[in-house]
């Protein structure tokens, strides 16, 4: 192999120029794809932390994963019914407390449980279709990254006693209400009752802005006409990787349905998963355009050293030792080529992630979210060995199979 | 290896529409350290004959053997392999690699076969070049000796695994008189004091007179039985 690569060296000094250019359309491919692949999982890291941060990692539900049999599928083995009269089924989590305290024995996390019902806002003639959430303000606290967004007040005035409510700025905004402003709420069962603004927040996120609010727990409870009621417990893990399987044991522990944040997400997760393929996709491209270049030079030097394809096997190397010599080239121009890479990357990422960008909704300068992997620098390698690999191969063994006795006689 | 080298009815013949027959049922025996000269006219399938004996192409018909052992169902690398360490060629043109010395020339055979550490094959590629009188030239390219000089680094290179068998393709044809006598009086050496098998192709009569035995080939075949 050492001669091999003495060989293949002295091939690549006599083509230094056109060796540079091909390495330096791996360097420049190597180096895009790895700012490229910092740049995709950096906004992915920052968009699924955005999610999580969102939402509860994991909230049971009222509900179960599949409906409970009537009675009369137990009793009888009919086929089919018609005209069956089901069961009433009564919502809502039954036994609250002892759920809650069942979960709070081995949840690694903040528990909430919370009454969620669809509701009308309305102020000064002007309504909008609402979330209303009962909380209890301590734990919510816990639970939320509402706690983080509030612009004035916070869930402790919900505690304070008396028909508060929290909403969003955009919410009051799009009624036309204000901190202090008495808003009126109405349940879809026409139950209303009048609430005091004591907090706004901003989330960013419009939909929880202009569609969610929070009053007191009991407060809920008696707008909706079922007191004691909630219908989800949710739980902040300290480990939100941890969702699925604590979303599993709830569910068997509970035997109402549990869903993971994962599960609730799992098509824009899915899209994710698209967008890295599609990544990848263009990554390996950008290393075919490259693997041209070395494709060329190396096919060009095979023809230029055909004289000494011939020496070398009339010496005694066999046709392998071709395939390997020419195989090094396109390797060693693809190794180098990512060596460069790897600084182009790096110097790329350095650029981009100083760039400032300034959103509205986050209220100033941010920067681009890039995520500083070792595996985007391997991934992009292994890429670009593998097209130099081939585009060497190619060559090399046509090179191997030349006939050494026809370039002989062409020669002399 | 002793550098005994026999054919039997070797022909080769090339494809085409309308085939050629390079060499025709050439049966010779080479006995060890003998000097053969093959002659004949341009054309007459020398050269191609001798690609067959040094197995770097193959028969279409009939066998070479070396040493007795009958080459035909050899495989590539078995081929080189016997190049490697038993045959040694010289080609009418030098074919010295470009990127190197003469000196590291003369070592890649050597580094190829691996049997010797690194610093003897450095000490054995010095010896043959000052044998060949080029020691003075060790560190120059082969772009910056004379074409006499460039043939006996070929020749060195040839020597350089120790080959019992010698094939020179018309070794002085781009040379002048002087030069050329100087290479085929070290091939006559070459057989005479270190027993090599040589076999030379040439239309230099004169310097055929230099070996043990003529073959000329007329047509591809032997005018006389070899």
């Amino acid at each position: 192999m050492k001669l091999l690569l003495m060989l293949a060296f002295a091939h690549i000094r006599g083509r230094l120029r056109q060796m540079t250019v091909a390495g330096l359309g791996v360097a420049l491919g190597v180096g895009f794809s790895i700012a490229m692949a910092a740049l995709m999982q950096g906004s992915q890291q920052d968009f699924v932390r955005q999610l999580v941060d969102a939402m509860p990692h994991v909230e049971v539900l009222d509900e179960l994963r599949r409906p409970a049999p009537q009675p009369a599928e137990q009793v009888f083995a009919a086929a089919e019914f018609f005209g069956l009269r089901p069961v009433d089924d009564q919502r809502g989590i039954r036994n609250p407390a002892a759920v809650e305290a069942a979960l709070r024995t081995w949840v690694p996390g903040q528990i909430a449980p919370a009454l969620r019902i669809q509701a009308v806002a309305r102020f000064s003639g002007r309504e909008a279709g609402v979330v209303l959430y009962g909380v209890l303000p301590r734990q919510e606290a816990q639970v939320s990254s509402i706690a983080r967004d509030f612009v004035v007040g916070s869930f402790s005035e919900l505690a304070a006693g008396g028909n508060n409510v929290i909403m969003g700025r955009a919410l009051a905004d799009k009624l036309g209400a204000a901190l202090g402003s008495s808003v009126s709420l109405v349940t879809g069962s026409g139950q209303a009752r009048d609430f005091r603004i004591v907090g706004l927040f901003h989330t960013g996120a419009r939909s929880r802005d202009e569609g969610e609010v929070y009053v007191a727990l009991k407060g809920a409870q008696t707008l909706s006409g079922r007191p004691n009621a909630i219908n989800t417990i949710r739980i902040r893990l300290d480990d939100p990787a941890r969702s699925q399987e604590v979303a599993a044991r709830a569910e068997i522990q509970i035997g109402q349905k549990a869903v993971s944040w994962e599960e609730a997400n799992q098509a824009v997760l899915e899209a994710l998963t698209i967008r890295n393929v599609i990544m990848y996709t263009v990554v390996a491209a950008i290393m075919l355009v490259a693997g041209f270049g070395i494709f060329n030079i190396v096919s060009t030097i095979t023809h230029e050293k055909a004289r000494d394809i011939a020496i070398l096997k009339s010496l005694g190397f066999p046709e392998a030792d071709m395939r390997r010599l020419f195989l090094l080239e396109g390797l060693v121009i693809g190794a180098v080529g990512s060596l460069l890479g790897w600084i182009t990357g790096y110097g790329l990422c350095l650029v981009l992630v100083s760039i400032p960008i300034k959103l509205e909704e986050l209220g100033g300068a941010t920067r681009l979210p890039l995520a500083w992997s070792l595996l985007h620098y391997v991934l992009a390698t292994g890429f670009a060995l593998m097209a130099a690999g081939i585009a060497g191969y190619l060559p090399a063994r046509r090179a191997a199979r030349l006939n050494p006795v026809d370039i002989i006689r062409g020669a002399t | 290896m002793t550098g005994l080298i026999e054919t039997e009815h070797l022909t080769r013949t090339l494809p085409s529409v309308v085939p050629v027959t390079l060499v025709r049922d050439v049966t010779l025996r080479v006995a060890p350290g003998e000097f053969v000269a093959l002659t004949g006219p341009s054309g007459s399938g020398k050269s191609s004959l001798l690609y067959l004996l040094g197995l770097l192409d193959q028969p279409t018909s009939g066998t070479v053997r070396i040493d007795g052992r009958d080459t035909r169902h050899m495989s590539e690398a078995e081929r080189s392999g016997f190049r490697l360490q038993g045959i040694g060629f010289v080609f009418q043109f030098h074919f010295l690699l470009p990127e190197f010395t003469i000196r590291e020339n003369v070592e890649i055979p050597m580094l190829r076969l691996g049997r010797l550490p690194p610093s003897a094959i450095r000490r054995r590629a010095e010896d043959l070049l000052a044998q060949l009188g080029l020691a003075g030239h060790l560190a120059k390219r082969p772009d910056q000796i004379s074409g006499g000089q460039r043939q006996r680094v070929a020749v060195a290179r040839a020597l350089a695994n120790d080959p019992p068998l010698i094939l020179a393709d018309e070794p002085t044809g781009s040379l002048d008189r002087k030069s050329s006598g100087q290479v085929f009086t070290i091939l006559q050496s070459l057989s005479r004091a270190e027993g090599k098998t040589v076999i030379a192709v040439t239309h230099d009569l004169s310097l055929a007179a230099l070996t043990d035995r003529q073959l000329e080939l007329v047509d591809g075949a032997l005018t006389t039985p070899g």
